[in-house]
This record gives C-alpha cells, sequence and structure tokens, in this order.
C-alpha cells in the first residue's frame, strides 16, 4: 500500500475514533491517538517530499473509490502525487502534527479535548483530500471539509455568542466564495467535457480564444471559467472583497487559528491557482486580475494590520495580506514563488501565532497588546522564538548573501513582480513595497508592545481576575471568564466583529501605568507570568529553526533556474521570469531591505522611544485612521446592503407575499367565495371535510369508470 | 423471483396491517405496525437485491386486465425502485417518532399510517394510468387524518389548505388523463411513455398535470400550504410528508410530464426555471426569519425542491439523476431534521426556537446527529446532500447559466438559515432552565437517527449504489428527450486557430 493512504486516512480514522469516543475514551487517548496518527503521516510525507527534491520519486495517481458517474460526468476518489501535493503534505502534516503537541499544553485546562482533537484531525484529513485531489470535485470535497472543521473550531468555544457568529461568518462567506467555485466546476465540465484536472490542464490551451455565453453576454471562456474559480479562491483565502470571515475567526482557540487560518486552509486558494495554473495561464484578463486582487490585498490588510491592538487579529491580518502576495505572484506567473512563500510563511506564521498563544497562555488569556510589555525577562524562549518569527516575515536578510525563510521568498516575489514587466505587474510590486514597509512596522510594534517597555498589565481585567484568584481556585474557571466576555447577544451573524473593542476596558494611554490598582506601582499589579510547558516550546523551537532556515535551504528547490526539474509540470514555471527576477535593477533588490529597516526604526521611535508618537499620529490622521481601524468598514457596509436587507426581505416575502397575497387570494379567498356561495361549504370549514374529500375522489373514480366503460 | 407478486404483497402487508390496528388496543396496534413496516423494508431489500441493474426496463411485473382497459397493473423500473426503498425505510422510523408522542387514539393512527406506506408503495408502482391516478389522491386522504386528527391547535385549517391546493390540480389531471386515454387507446403507462401525443396538445396536457404536480412538489407559489402542514402535523406525519409524500410531484414529472409530453416540456422550462429561482431566492429568505424550527425546515424544503425541478427541466443525464438523488437525499435528511425537531419537541412541547439554546452542553449527542443532517440539508460534499444538488446544478448550468446562478445562491443562504438555526437551538449558553435539563437521546431515539446518518453518509461517499439502478431509465429518457432538448445559452465558438509558430512560441514560453 502506498504511503499516502496512511498519510490521508490515519487522521480521519483518529478523528472519528476520538470524536465518537469523546468522553468515554478520555482525554488522554483521545490525545495520544490524533497526536500519534499525525506524527506517523507526518513522518511518511517527509521522504515523499525528500523524494521529489532529489528527483528520485514520479508523480502518480491512487485511485481509493468511485465515486460519481452520471452520464458524461465522472470523478472518483483519488489520491494524486506530485510535487505541488508533496510540498503541501509535508507543510500539513508538520504544522498539523506541531500544532497537535502544542495543544496538549494549550487546552490543558480545557474540558472538552476530545472534541477539540478530533476536529483538528478531521481538519487534517480533509486539507490532504484537497491537496491530493486529481480531479475538481474531490477539491471541492476537501475545501468544503476544512470549511466545516474551520467552522467547527471558531465555533469551539460555542457558548460564546460571538464564537457562534464568527464560525457561521466563515462558513457563509466561504459559500460566496464557493459559488464561484461550483460554477466554474460546471464551467470546466461544459466546456472541457470532464472535472479531472489532468485532462483539463491538456485541453485548455486547445480553448485560448474560444468564446462562450454567460449570463446573456459573451465571453472569453477561459476568463470567465479562471475567474469563477479564483472567486472560489478569494473566499478560502480571504481576499479582499471575501476577507472579511478571517479576523472574526480568531474567535477559536489560538493553536486552530495557527494551523486553519494561517498556514494551511487559507492557502488553499493559491495551492488551487498553482495547481490549475496551465489553465489560469491561458486568460491573460484573469491573471492580471489576480495580481490586480492579490496585490490591492497586501497593501489593504497591512494596513489595518497597523492599527488593531488584539494580538491575534494582528497576525490575522498579516496573514490576509501575505496571501496578497502569493496571490499576486501567481497573477504575474511565477507560481514557484508563490509556493515557496507559501511554504515559508507556514512556519513562520504558525510559529508567531502559537507564539501568541504562548503570550496569551502567559497573560491570562488577555489578548490586548495595550495590557502587554516586558515580558521578555518573564517568558524568554517565547520571546526569542518570536523574534525569529518576526525576522523571518519582515524578511530579513542581506541581498545575495543570506537571510531569514521570508527574506528569500517574499523578495522572490517582488522581484518577480517587477521583473514580469506589465503594467499590474508593476501595480503589485509597489503595492508589495509599500505592504512591506507596514509589515515591518505592525509586526515590529507587536514584538515592542509585547516584549518590551514597561508592564502594562495591571489594566487588564483578566490579569485583575487572575490575580484576585491567585490565593483562591487558581485557573479553575478561566474558562468562563475568558470565554464569557463580549456576551452583548448579536442577532445578526455580521456583527460580532468588534467585540474585543466593545469590551470593558478603560483604554489607556500607552505607556502610563494606571495607579488605580497597582499597589505594586510597577505596573504588574503583582502577577507572574509563566513561560508556557515544554509541550508548547517544543513547537515553537521546531518552527523558528523552520523560520530561520527553510528559504536558505529550500531557494533552489523552488525558485531558480532548472526549478522546472522539481516541479515536473506540477505547476507552470517561467524559466524566463526567472532570469528576469535576476536582472532587476540592484535597487529593487534593495528595496525589500531599505522599507523593512525603515519599518523597524518607525516602530522603535513610536513604541519604545516616544510612546507619545503613535497617538498623535492617530490624532493627526483623524479620520483616516478611524476608517483603517474599522478596517475599512467592510463589516458596517455588508451589514447594511447584505445582512440586514436579507432579513428585511425574508419577512417582507414571508409576512407581505406569502400571507398577504397568495393566501389571501389563493385558499383563504377560495374559503370565502365557497362560504358565501353555498351553506353546504360551511361544512367543509366545519370539520366535515374528510368525507367531503372522500366523496370528491369515489365521485371521480365512478366518474372514470363510467367514461371508460361507456 | 420470477413471477412471485413480491410488489402486491409490499401492498398487502401494511393494508391488513392498518385492519389490524383498527381492532387493536394501543401497545398491540403501535407493535403491529412496527412489524409490519419492518416486514415490508425486509421486502424491500428482497426486492432490491432480485432487481436487475441493466435488465429489462420494466421488472416485476403484474397484470390483470380489469373491465374495458383499467388493469391492475403494477411494475417497476430503477426511478420506482429507489423511491420505494426511500419509503420503506423512513416508515419504521415514522413508527418509532410516534411510539411514545401519539398517545390518542393510537389504532387508528398506526392504521392511517400503514395506509400511507400502501398508497405510497402504489404510486411508485402503478402501471395503469388510473390505478396511478387512485394512489395518487388517495395518498391524501389518510395524510389530512394524520394532520387534522393528531396534529396541533391549528390543524383544521392547515388540513383544510392542504386538501384545497391539492383539490385543485388533482381535477385537472384527472380531466387531462381522460383525455390521454381515448387519444391513445390505453392505460398502460410504458406504452403511454413512448407515445407521441400531438405538440399542440401536449401543452395543455402538460398543463394540467403540472398543475398538480407543482402543488404537490411543492413549487413556488403554490407553496403555502406546506408549512401550514408542516407546522401542525405530528413528527412522523412532518417526516412521511417531507420524506416521501413530497417527491411524489417530482416522481410524476419524470414518469408523466417530460416522457409523455417532451415538446411541451421544453416550451414550458423556462417557466419552470424561473419558478424554480423564485423559489429558491424567497422561500430560503423566508426561512431564514423564522422562529418556528418546523416552519424553518419547512421553507427550506420548498427551496430543495426547486433544485429537484431544475435538474428535471435541464433535459441532460446529470440534470435528472442530480434531481432523483436530491429527492432520495432530501427524504432521508429532511426526515432525519423533522425527528432531530421532534426529539426536543418530545421533551419541551415547543417549536419556538429561542426557547432553547445551549443543546451541546447536556445533549452532545444529539447536537452531533443534528449537526450531521444540517450539513447534509447545506450540500456538503461527503453527505448525500451534495451529489444531487451538484449534478442538478451542473446540468442546468450547461442550459441556462442565469438559472445555475440564481439557484446556486441557494448554498449560501441555505448555510445561512440552517447554521442561523444550529447556532441558536445547539450553540450559546442555556438559557431556560428546562431545556438545560433536557437528557440526550435515548435507545429509541439512537436506533432512529443512527440509520438516517448512515444512509446519509453512504449516499454522499459511494452514490454508485443508488445511481446504477437508474441509469439505464434515465439514459432513456434523456433519449426521448433528446428531440425536444433547449439549446443551452454557452454556445461555445472555438477562436481562430493560432499560426503555428505563434503556438510554439507560446510552448517555448512555459
Amino acid at each position: 500500500m502506498h504511503p499516502i493512504l496512511f498519510i490521508v486516512f490515519l487522521p480521519l480514522l483518529a478523528a472519528i475514533i476520538a470524536g465518537l469516543g469523546n468522553k468515554q475514551l478520555g482525554n488522554v487517548p483521545a490525545k495520544v491517538l490524533t497526536t500519534g496518527a499525525l506524527f506517523i503521516a507526518c513522518a511518511l510525507s517527509w521522504p515523499i517530499f525528500i523524494g521529489f527534491l532529489t528527483g528520485s520519486a514520479e508523480a502518480s495517481v491512487i485511485p481509493v473509490l468511485k465515486w460519481v458517474q452520471s452520464g458524461a460526468m465522472s470523478w472518483d476518489w483519488s489520491l494524486r502525487v506530485d510535487s505541488l501535493t508533496a510540498v503541501m503534505l509535508v507543510v500539513v502534516t508538520s504544522v498539523s502534527a506541531l500544532v497537535h503537541l502544542y495543544s496538549w499544553g494549550y487546552m490543558s485546562e480545557e474540558p472538552d479535548q476530545p472534541r477539540f482533537f478530533a476536529y483538528l484531525s478531521l481538519f487534517t484529513f480533509a486539507m490532504l483530500m484537497l491537496v491530493t485531489a486529481n480531479n475538481l470535485v474531490q477539491m471541492f470535497f476537501g475545501w468544503e471539509g476544512v470549511g466545516l472543521a474551520s467552522y467547527l473550531l471558531i465555533g469551539f468555544w460555542f457558548r460564546k455568542p460571538s464564537a457562534g457568529a464568527a464560525a457561521i461568518k466563515a462558513f457563509v462567506v466561504n459559500r460566496v466564495g464557493d459559488l464561484g467555485f461550483m460554477l466554474g466546476i460546471f464551467g470546466c465540465y461544459l466546456v472541457f467535457g470532464t472535472v479531472s484536472i489532468p485532462e483539463i490542464l491538456n485541453a485548455a490551451p486547445s480553448m485560448a480564444a474560444s468564446t462562450i455565453g454567460f449570463l446573456g453576454y459573451r465571453f472569453d471562456t477561459m476568463t470567465v471559467i479562471c475567474i469563477l474559480l479564483f472567486i472560489g479562491a478569494m473566499g478560502k483565502s480571504a481576499q479582499l472583497g471575501l476577507h472579511t470571515w478571517l479576523p472574526d475567526a480568531m474567535e477559536g482557540p489560538t493553536p486552530v487559528s495557527a494551523l486553519i487560518h494561517a498556514a494551511t486552509m487559507v492557502t488553499a486558494g493559491v495551492f488551487m491557482v498553482c495547481r490549475l495554473s496551465p489553465l489560469f495561464e491561458t486568460s491573460e484578463t484573469a491573471m492580471h486580475f489576480i495580481a490586480f486582487i492579490g496585490a490591492c490585498t497586501c497593501f489593504f490588510a497591512a494596513t489595518v494590520g497597523c492599527t488593531q491592538w488584539d494580538i491575534k487579529r494582528v497576525i490575522a491580518y498579516s496573514t490576509c495580506s501575505q496571501l496578497g502576495y502569493m496571490f499576486f505572484a501567481t497573477g504575474v506567473g511565477a507560481y514557484g514563488a508563490a509556493m515557496f512563500h507559501l511554504f515559508t510563511h507556514a512556519f513562520f506564521k504558525a510559529l508567531l501565532f502559537l507564539g501568541a498563544g504562548s503570550v496569551i497562555h502567559s497573560m491570562h488569556h488577555e489578548q490586548d497588546m495595550r495590557f502587554y510589555g516586558a515580558l521578555r525577562k518573564h517568558i524568554p524562549i517565547t520571546f526569542w522564538t518570536m523574534t525569529a518569527g518576526t525576522l523571518a516575515i519582515t524578511g530579513v536578510g542581506i541581498a545575495g548573501f543570506v537571510g531569514f525563510a521570508g527574506f528569500y521568498s517574499k523578495d522572490a516575489i517582488l522581484e518577480a513582480a517587477f521583473g514580469s514587466g506589465t503594467a499590474v505587474g508593476g501595480f503589485a510590486f509597489w503595492m508589495g513595497i509599500a505592504a512591506a514597509l507596514m509589515t515591518s512596522f505592525y509586526s515590529w510594534r507587536l514584538v515592542f508592545l509585547t516584549f518590551f517597555g514597561k508592564p502594562r498589565w495591571i489594566q487588564s481585567e483578566h490579569i485583575q481576575h487572575a490575580v484576585h484568584d491567585a490565593h483562591g481556585h487558581g485557573h479553575d474557571d478561566h474558562a468562563h471568564d475568558a470565554h464569557g466576555h463580549g456576551s452583548a447577544a448579536e442577532e445578526d451573524a455580521g456583527e460580532s466583529t468588534d467585540h474585543h473593542d466593545a469590551h470593558a476596558h478603560a483604554a489607556p494611554a500607552l505607556g502610563v501605568s494606571g495607579p488605580n490598582y497597582d499597589t505594586h506601582g510597577d505596573g504588574t499589579g503583582g502577577y507572574h507570568p509563566h513561560e508556557s510547558p515544554l509541550v508548547m516550546l517544543v513547537p515553537l523551537i521546531i518552527l523558528a529553526i523552520g523560520a530561520v532556515a527553510a528559504g536558505f535551504v529550500f531557494q533552489h528547490a523552488f525558485v531558480s533556474e532548472g526549478t522546472g526539474e522539481f516541479w515536473k509540470g506540477a505547476l507552470v514555471f517561467h524559466e524566463h521570469l526567472i532570469h528576469a527576477m535576476h536582472g532587476v535593477p540592484t535597487w529593487v533588490k534593495w528595496a525589500p531591505f531599505t522599507v523593512m529597516a525603515l519599518g523597524l526604526l518607525t516602530a522603535w521611535y513610536g513604541y519604545i522611544k516616544n510612546l507619545s508618537f503613535p497617538k498623535a499620529v492617530a490624532e493627526q490622521l483623524g479620520p483616516v485612521y478611524t476608517f483603517v481601524y474599522r478596517k475599512w468598514m467592510f463589516d458596517e457596509l455588508y451589514n447594511a446592503i447584505f445582512v440586514r436587507p436579507a432579513f428585511w426581505l425574508g419577512k417582507v416575502f414571508w409576512k407581505v407575499l406569502d400571507i398577504g397575497v397568495i393566501d389571501k387570494f389563493g385558499p383563504d379567498g377560495a374559503a370565502w367565495v365557497v362560504a358565501r356561495g353555498s351553506t353546504y361549504a360551511q361544512k367543509v370549514q366545519s370539520g366535515y371535510l374528510y368525507s367531503y374529500a372522500l366523496v370528491m375522489l369515489l365521485g371521480l373514480v365512478g366518474a372514470i369508470s363510467w367514461v371508460i366503460a361507456g | 423471483m420470477s413471477g412471485f407478486p413480491i410488489l402486491s404483497l409490499m401492498l398487502l402487508v401494511p393494508l391488513a396491517a392498518a385492519l389490524a390496528c383498527l381492532y387493536l388496543d394501543a401497545k398491540s396496534a403501535r407493535m403491529v405496525a412496527l412489524l409490519a413496516t419492518l416486514a415490508n423494508l425486509a421486502l424491500g431489500v428482497v426486492l432490491w437485491m432480485n432487481f436487475d441493474v441493466g435488465g429489462a426496463q420494466w421488472q416485476f411485473q403484474e397484470r390483470h386486465e380489469l373491465f374495458s382497459g383499467f388493469s391492475y397493473a403494477l411494475g417497476i423500473d430503477g426511478i420506482a425502485l429507489l423511491l420505494i426503498e426511500l419509503s420503506v425505510f423512513l416508515m419504521p422510523i415514522c413508527i418509532g417518532a410516534s411510539w411514545n408522542s401519539i398517545e390518542k387514539r393510537v389504532g387508528e393512527y398506526m392504521a392511517a399510517f400503514l395506509l400511507v406506506e400502501t398508497l405510497m408503495i402504489g404510486v411508485f408502482t402503478a402501471q395503469d394510468i388510473f390505478l396511478f391516478y387512485m394512489f395518487f389522491e388517495a395518498g391524501l386522504i389518510p395524510m389530512y387524518l394524520i394532520i387534522g386528527i393528531w396534529g396541533g391547535a391549528d390543524r383544521i385549517y392547515a388540513s383544510y389548505k392542504f386538501f384545497l391546493y391539492t383539490l385543485l390540480g388533482s381535477v385537472l389531471m384527472l380531466v387531462a388523463m381522460l383525455w390521454m386515454v381515448h387519444t391513445a387507446g390505453t392505460t398502460f403507462v410504458p406504452t403511454l411513455m413512448t407515445y407521441d401525443f400531438d405538440p399542440q396538445a401536449q401543452t395543455w396536457l402538460w398543463l394540467a398535470f403540472f398543475a398538480s404536480f407543482a402543488v404537490k412538489m411543492p413549487m413556488w407559489p403554490v407553496h403555502t400550504w406546506l408549512p401550514a402542514a408542516h407546522v401542525q402535523a405530528p413528527t412522523a406525519g412532518s417526516v412521511i410528508l417531507a420524506g416521501v409524500l413530497l417527491k411524489m410531484g417530482g416522481y410524476g414529472f419524470i414518469r408523466f410530464s417530460l416522457p409523455m409530453f417532451p415538446e411541451a416540456s421544453a416550451y414550458f422550462a423556462p417557466l419552470v426555471w424561473g419558478l424554480s429561482m423564485a423559489a429558491v431566492v424567497i422561500t430560503s429568505l423566508i426561512a431564514l426569519v423564522q422562529d418556528d424550527m418546523k416552519k424553518l425546515i419547512a421553507y427550506s424544503s420548498v427551496a430543495h425542491m426547486a433544485i429537484v425541478t431544475i435538474g428535471l427541466f435541464a433535459f441532460n443525464p446529470q440534470g435528472l439523476e442530480g434531481s432523483m438523488l436530491v429527492m432520495l437525499s432530501h427524504g432521508l435528511v429532511s426526515g432525519a431534521l423533522f425527528l432531530c425537531v421532534g426529539i426536543i419537541y418530545d421533551r419541551l412541547h415547543t417549536r419556538e426556537i429561542a426557547r432553547y439554546g445551549g443543546l451541546a452542553i447536556n445533549m452532545p449527542r444529539y447536537a452531533l446527529f443534528f449537526l450531521l443532517f444540517t450539513m447534509a440539508s447545506i450540500g456538503l460534499p461527503g453527505t448525500s446532500g451534495f451529489v444531487g444538488e451538484f449534478l442538478s446544478l451542473g446540468g442546468i448550468y450547461q442550459v441556462s447559466s442565469w438559472t445555475a446562478l440564481i439557484c446556486t445562491t441557494g448554498i449560501i443562504l441555505g448555510a445561512a438559515y440552517m447554521l442561523y438555526l444550529y447556532r441558536r437551538v445547539v450553540f450559546g449558553d442555556q438559557k431556560n432552565a428546562d431545556a438545560a435539563a433536557m437528557a440526550d437521546l435515548d435507545l429509541r431515539e439512537y436506533l432512529m437517527v443512527i440509520p438516517l446518518g448512515l444512509a446519509v453518509l453512504w449516499m454522499g461517499v459511494y452514490p454508485e449504489s443508488f445511481i446504477a439502478p437508474m441509469r439505464a431509465d434515465i439514459a432513456a429518457l434523456d433519449a426521448r428527450l433528446a428531440r425536444a432538448k433547449p439549446e443551452g445559452d454557452a454556445k461555445l465558438a472555438m477562436g481562430k486557430e493560432k499560426p503555428a509558430h505563434e503556438e510554439a512560441a507560446h510552448e517555448g514560453a512555459h
């Protein structure tokens, strides 16, 4: 049996046993089972990846089971393994295994652990089905499967109204994208007569100049199909317009954010575009569209990331922004660079999230960075690993020499955008540079606010609870405490977004320790943060190694001359783009480094040197700042034009159309006419209905018999 | 199996049990009803085992001439087989659902249910058009009784509405049938299915049948009887109403309207698409604002049935097979959802969503099954809901991209109203002490939801079991419809061939 079968189905098996066994099975067996399955899957995945790196492995498809055969449309359950899949396999299984392990510590006080681990493993299974799909429908299966797991994990703390709302929002917004994906699959079947990915990719070039009728207009066939499919990718990968679910998804436990909403699921859209790259290559318009959306997203999300106070939301917007980079890379044809960034990003972003989780853990579930500060001495390992992650994401490195992971992949993307020579490539380059500046700023801002300066812990309600409870019953009630706040019950799915801003912290002036409760006078309130347990630190350290070295080690495999050898046609690889990347002017090569340094300096000035500076800038910017802080008002806009009208229309259709019109002139009207017209009919309404029906029917049957007999 | 009248036996078993139930006390009536439905389920399994996939179109035929052309003719093809299996599968579950919740006039109640079973199987097996008509219309009588006697507070109005709508359609259909029999000179359905009626006459015949089937379906805007009937019906009544009776409309289209009137079907296809699009959007939005669980699921049924009608009127195998699978899946899933409502209704005696909340805390197993059926209703791949929905929408896309687009919004709206329901019932904190004190599933309830859950997953993962029996029948129907098939709006046109050297340069760039 091919190892891929174990890689894919062991997590499923573990999820089923842990999920159904649940409390009867107990915490430890459930954790051992799921985590064990993932480590086995991970151990089996790396040899496959290395096989492709060394060129000894060949692409193959392992059939599993027939699925559907309807007319000429058919698709099966099968597992495709090629170099593109292999990259995703190691990313998914490695991060998932580490997140499973980390969760032993992070979720240790949780009463519902088997359920949590079952969901994590279920997610991993669905994600693996997605990346091994050999046809579009199985990809859609994985696509929706990860959506389900994401829904369940965002809503894991289901008692919290905001978690329930965020879970629905994630599912429904993703469904908007899925509408595009589904229509795209239908379009592929209509045009190519198949949903098999290799067959579609083979046939795609021959359809390049054809036209198709769609919604009453005629379009270029491939443009329609590619944009429909890309709309699916926009939903799953939180691109501008369909991104609103991702920040809210931070309601889920932090390990979930690391696995699903940073390293794996949200990159499914990028994976899809790369997997179907020969298809996308046939439509220049679609490619430009992708590059444009990607560039806008990376800029937009970076601006929002600069203003947020919730540590997880900063990283969430950062993820959104980095996904934008990956998309504009694919849009200019640099699929290898996009996959490279996906690969490195998985490590350093999972690291940042897990690091943030470690901070949150040590700070008694406080997530607001305004209440952090000076943590580097208290949680040194978390500090150092997060610093490694920050060095990686900001892309620290010396051009042509050595650097952290993000330095290689992000620079490759920016150079490719510039080197592509197209207008949209240029646009993407400048957006990317601007975003890189902001990335550096918000990432260092996060580090400085969290680990440097003076402690500002005392103003946090969570810390006050902790200090208050420390001598009593300790941490026992933290679950309720942490999950109960922000409990203003939102009726509409979309209205949950600002609960963190809304809850009752007295917004403190940064850098001024609140004296109210501070008997110790040092801003700590007598609270002592503790470094996380070893099971949480080990994944951090492993990921930190990845964040430091992944770029340098794998650079040659992903983006250099002769990389076509590695990809072996699993994605389109433009050799000429690699040459163009090498040929970009020196200033282009140095630009990312320059803006990174600038961002670092700004963050240092604002959050270490001159603490009143950010506030002054925010006040100076006034409405612009508010606009960005409120996330460009997308939630408000969508509530106003989609959510509220939907509920309003539902009421109107129900009360006015169904009851007021159809019923009034239909059955009620008929009854009225009959009641007025004959006294006999009164019996109809007074309970003789059944005998009436029977008589009616028997009469009709008699009539037929008579007609036929006669 | 040749020669053994298994279909008659399947009609007879519940009928005999129904008669017996009328004279038995409550306890024995329950037992007799359960045994009879299980016996019919066993016969259903035997029937499926012996059905020759790829064999003759009509199997297990029985025919006895009665008088002047009217005959007792039974026989099934793959389409009928699947719907019979659905009926016999759901019936024991319905009896189980009524086990404790029905306390008055149990014997009569069980008799009514068993009669429904006989009549439903009769609808799917009848090969004489008037025999079909009798089963088709008579099936409503026990249903009126179930709603009218064992229903909720407003049951009289609901059963009246139900009756009035369905009566209107059936009168027109009867007239059309009489005309057809006169013209074609036979009452035998398989012959009528290949008889070419004059296209002019087809228009009127089609409309007459449409009046009946559209109400049964139900299609927008003749759907308002459904929410009323569901809300008032007892749990098992809702299960069988949504599970099987709604499928009679779809069965009617696929057995009568499409093969007998292909030209008229094509002519009226845009009408069906239009009503279906309206149904998906309007009833989904209405479902979103419901406070009553049963009403919500009833409205969602209308939206799902619209996916059936667009599949049927897509004129291709994907659409036809998809709509059949949606019917089967909806039978399982909506039945299961009504059952889920019934389970908590039995405990708290209210259907008001706001009275529940936080059930995941005290009823985690229930939450799991409810989640499974919710996801199946949303059409998550891997569950039964997906395959049919996907094929139907894929089928209609080949004909009309507008219809496909509008109807595919159902996947967004469906997710919205179902998850919103799930959130309010299962998520959140426990708001009411009585809801918080409800016990999780008991053995009887497990025995009902587990088979449903397994069937939902089976149909999602390996739908081939359900497609294979009907494949040849759908292919035959597709061939019959080919002459009237509407042209799709895609009209794929190849571009100018690129000069060879440019092509080569393009390739080299990769």
